[in-house]
């Protein structure tokens, strides 16, 4: 494994794949791993197993549902969807990640009047 | 609301596993393939797409893991599995699971009958009665004498007016009274209670009201009464139109008011009352006149509801203050008297006090029993967790971690002791009215039960966790020791009385010897208790004299009648064939009625200061002393001279004679009893007169037609039967008035018997615990001693294969068993000594050290421990060497 890939920060799955959602519309799992891979640039090291367990625990906020269907190639696969509750929360978050990258930013680049 | 959403999904996500196996495959898979694909499509190798797909998934066995983890709860699936293990690895081993049931039933059962009995008889032993933890007791104290007298009816009232902190003053006396039913007479127990009684006691009545204020006071102005359920089913076949019928009470009659509810039995710890009548009523049912105006009488076993918040002792102080302001107002009655009140189980007027301390041994005695059979399944599960060794380690070595195997222990733990509990719960229920069997009947409903209720509860369950906690972490403390490369190795041999494992189960055994030799001792020293009371003289005969009554004051009888009654039933019992003597006396010793006491002066004696002597003293018949086989030391007895018109007479006992004349003998001078002078005629030895454990104190008699009272006792000494003179005694008294009934006839040795309850429920207790107790000791010392020569077999060969003989093995073998019990027993006396005063309220003639308790409590312990030790040991010597050495 290349060493300047970086670790899934802390909570962030949930909002990467709650944005998959909300952008895409629904998607099985192993499209999610692809798209936050893709969206990252390929820059983030997922470990696509803990994937699925994030999703149930997303489930079980209420935040997305699931159900079974037909893929594009016909095989049954289990699509996950954006709920209602999951995109207020999904704004919600937005503004956090937001709100905290700035405050990571300042350190990152530290001023002279706030340092 | 997203947390609670997030329980329910995972609550149900415990017991709804569907196709989540089946669906958890599934999705993976597809995502394997759709990689795989990928990865194909990027120009890979089948096998190298393969293996980058697996990759980059990670470990499907862990995310599987993890996933059921976030499905479900897993705290709860663990115990859920742990529950299913437990139940099926008890059901695996049926012996041992009911044995470790059965000890435990035996254990937490006889722990929650006796907190059962001290909710029910001690904490809260009025059922129906609203907020019992703010009654108290009130009673009258001396200055200078110890125990406690009633309180009289103007005093009462003054409290009640004085109070502030205390809501509601509840008057109450125990009476017997006689119902006329047709043409039988029957006696019941009932209550004279002032006119708050049931309001206050929070009891509403299902039937017609309880007594209305005002109905207390006017001298015998409300005849009224509100009866019993139980009266009102049994004798009224619970007539819907009982109110307002009438009821021949003492002869007099009165309109029912009312009918108590269901389950009420009054407020007196041992008996039922069948009724309760106003206060207003007392000289109808009270001997001793009219008293409700007399501040001098002291009739009244008060109760106290404090206000909610108020402690005992603020009220104490508040209600004493009331006292000494009385003590001015009205020296010449209430000087040098105060007031006390009392926690309920301390009440000094009904078997509360006296039931007390023996249920504190009780107390003491079953959680012994719990601790021994808590020793016995700690032995049983260690004896099991040997035989699983194998499978912990097993566990062990792929992984499982230690809490998780204690976790196990303590779960199949919490299953036995959650069955024991089931069925000590039974037991306590069967046992709820045991208490009152061990008290004798005397002739009226008693009401004396266990109350199963939800503290009973919840101290059993506390009981049932604490021994899980006590016997099964035995087993944990051992099965965290498990060394793994030394058991997966093959079972290494122990060594006859070698140290190592073998010390959990010696020192459980040791335990259970020395708490078992400590009831024996307990036990041995109750039963010489009784032994030395039934064999003890009280100071009067107890064979060949009888005793009987006939109540004409129930009967209505003035006391001119009575006399003349008294006179011709006393010509005709003498001349009854078999009499050789009969005499009245109002009290007869040992019954359960109370003494008159009075305040006495001596002539020549000064009392201290602020303190009035008083005594209690008896109303006896001509040829009293020579029926009842009393010495007199000095003077003559009463006799028929000593009547109304003749001087006013008494005797003394030799204590009174001893604290008031100082060696002089009294007789020849005088003694003032309520304010009246008499002449000591003559002194009488020193006699018990309630029960044996009492001290000497200062008593004297006085002739009963110089102090009247219709209702007496009659003794008679004779070589005749009870039975026979019981229906010689019908007859006359029959002859007489047809209207008139007869108390029992029974011995005076059966009358002292009756006193000795407390003894026999201690008899009773230690007895069969202490039996119980060396049963489970013994089971306990045989297991540990046959596990002991099975797991030392090779060495027990080698030492006969040495040339060691039967007989050494023998020897080798049983003294170590006997070591262990000379131990325990060494500890058992250690702990005896220290603990058997405590007993010392139940000890008559008996010493706390008696030598004879500990050498037979010895004998007994040292016998079982041989029975157990000997098949043992004899296994031990039929070893075979060759075997033992090849295995």
């Amino acid at each position: 494994m290349s060493k300047d890939k970086t670790d899934v920060l802390h909570g962030s799955l949930a909002f990467m794949v709650l944005r998959t959602l909300d952008t895409l519309g629904p998607q099985h799992g192993w499209g999610i791993a692809r798209r936050i891979e893709q969206i990252s640039g390929d820059a983030l090291e997922l470990n696509q197993g803990t994937l699925y367990p994030a999703l149930l625990r997303l489930q079980q906020m209420g935040w997305i549902t699931s159900k079974w269907g037909a893929s594009e190639n016909n095989r049954r696969a289990r699509f996950y969807a954006i709920t209602r509750a999951g995109k207020k929360q999904l704004a919600t978050e937005a503004e956090n990640w937001e709100r905290i990258s700035d405050i990571i930013a300042r350190f990152v680049r530290p001023t002279r009047e706030s340092s | 609301m997203t947390k609670l959403r997030v329980l329910l999904w995972r609550l149900s996500g415990v017991v709804r596993k569907g196709n989540l196996e089946q669906d958890m495959d599934e999705e993976l898979n597809y995502h394997l393939q759709m990689e795989i694909a990928e990865n194909l499509r990027k120009g890979m190798t089948p096998e190298e797409a393969k293996s980058a797909a697996q990759r980059r998934l990670g470990g499907i066995a862990q995310i599987k893991e993890t996933y059921r983890e976030t499905h479900g709860l897993p705290v709860l699936q663990v115990l859920w599995q742990d529950l299913r293990f437990g139940f099926r690895m008890l059901r695996r081993s049926p012996g041992f699971s009911i044995l470790a049931i059965l000890c435990l039933t035996l254990g937490i059962g006889a722990n929650a009958a006796v907190f059962s009995w001290i909710e029910g008889v001690l904490l809260r032993p009025f059922p129906l009665v609203t907020h019992q933890e703010r009654v108290l007791a009130v009673s009258t104290t001396s200055r200078g004498m110890s125990g406690y007298s009633d309180v009289s009816w103007p005093d009462f009232l003054d409290f009640q007016k004085g109070c502030t902190l205390i809501d509601a003053f509840i008057a109450d006396k125990i009476m017997g009274v006689t119902l006329s039913i047709g043409d039988r007479a029957e006696r019941v127990s009932a209550g004279i209670v002032s006119a708050n009684y049931f309001d206050a006691l929070g009891v509403h009545p299902i039937l017609g009201r309880g007594f209305e204020p005002g109905e207390d006071s006017g001298r015998n102005a409300h005849p009224v009464t509100v009866i019993s359920y139980q009266m009102w089913k049994d004798r009224f076949n619970g007539d819907p139109a009982i109110i307002g019928k009438t009821q021949i009470l003492n002869g007099l009659r009165h309109t029912i008011v009312g009918v108590a509810p269901e389950g009420f039995y009054g407020t007196f710890v041992g008996y039922a009352f069948q009724l309760w009548v106003p206060a207003s009523m007392e000289e109808t049912f009270e001997t001793g006149g009219y008293k409700l105006e007399d501040r001098g009488a002291r009739w009244i076993e008060g109760f106290v509801r404090l206000k909610p918040g108020v402690t005992r002792e603020q009220a104490q102080q508040e209600i004493s203050a009331v006292a000494q302001r009385l003590e001015t107002d009205y020296p010449e009655t209430n000087r040098g008297r105060g007031i006390k009140l009392f926690p309920l189980w301390q009440t000094p007027f009904n078997n509360a006090g006296a039931l007390a301390p023996t249920l504190g041994i009780a107390l003491a005695v079953v959680i012994f029993v719990l601790l021994i059979a808590c020793a016995n399944v700690g032995n049983l599960l260690l004896v099991r967790s040997f035989a699983r060794r194998h499978e912990m380690t097993v566990r062990l070595a792929l992984g499982a971690d230690r809490f998780r195997l204690l976790r196990q222990l303590l779960t199949e733990g919490l299953i036995l002791s959650t069955f024991a509990a089931a069925g000590g719960l039974v037991v306590a229920h069967w046992c709820r009215n045991l208490l009152v069997r061990l008290i004798p009947w005397r002739g009226v409903p008693m009401y004396l039960a266990g109350e199963l209720d939800w503290r009973v509860f919840a101290l059993s369950a506390g009981v049932c966790l604490f021994s899980t906690l006590l016997f099964a972490l035995v087993p944990a403390i051992q099965s965290g020791k498990i060394d793994l490369a030394a058991a997966l190795k093959a079972e290494s041999s122990g060594v006859v009385g070698g140290r190592g494992r073998a010390w959990i189960r010696s020192s459980l055994v040791l335990v259970q010897v020395s708490l078992s030799f400590l009831l024996l001792v307990g036990a041995g020293l109750v039963i010489q208790s009784l032994q030395a009371i039934r064999g003890a003289s009280p100071g009067f005969s107890t064979e060949g004299v009888l005793n009987t009554a006939v109540n004409l004051f129930a009967a209505g009888y003035d006391a001119q009648r009575a006399k003349n009654f008294q006179d011709q039933l006393m010509e005709r019992v003498q001349a009854l064939p078999g009499v050789e003597s009969a005499s009245y006396a109002r009290i007869t010793p040992f019954s359960y009625r109370s003494y008159s006491s009075a305040p006495i002066a001596v002539d020549g004696y000064q009392a201290p200061p602020d303190e009035q002597p008083t005594a209690d003293y008896d109303e006896v018949g001509p040829g009293y002393f020579s029926t009842m086989g009393i010495p007199l030391v000095s003077g003559r007895e009463f006799n028929r001279v000593d009547d109304e018109n003749a001087l006013l007479v008494a005797i003394v006992n030799e204590p009174m004679g001893a604290q008031f004349w100082r060696g002089a003998d009294p007789v020849g001078s005088r003694v003032q009893v309520k304010g009246r002078w008499m002449q000591v005629v003559g002194v009488a030895k020193l006699s018990k007169y309630r029960n044996f454990l009492e001290t000497p104190k200062p008593f004297f008699y006085v002739p009963l037609r110089q102090n009247f009272s219709t209702q007496v006792g009659l003794n008679i000494r004779t070589t005749q039967p009870p039975q026979t003179m019981a229906a010689a005694l019908a007859r006359e008294v029959h002859a007489l008035d047809a209207d008139l009934a007869l108390y029992e006839v029974i011995t005076m040795r059966e009358q002292v018997d009756r006193t000795t309850s407390s003894q026999r429920i201690a008899v009773m207790l230690l007895g069969v615990f202490g039996g119980l107790a060396v049963l489970l000791a013994a089971v306990g010392l045989y297991g540990v001693m046959s596990y002991a020569v099975s797991q030392s077999t090779r060495e027990l060969g080698l030492r006969m294969a040495l040339g060691a003989r039967a007989s050494d093995l023998l020897r080798l073998v049983m003294s170590h068993g006997l070591a262990l019990t000379a131990g325990g027993v060494v500890l058992g006396s250690a702990a005896a000594l220290a603990l058997t005063r405590l007993l010392g309220y139940l000890l008559y003639k008996v010493s706390p050290r008696d030598p004879l308790a500990f050498g037979s409590a010895f004998a007994v312990m040292t016998i079982a421990a041989l029975a157990a030790c000997f098949l043992p040991a004899w296994r031990a010597t039929r070893t075979d060497p060759a075997r033992a050495l090849r295995d």
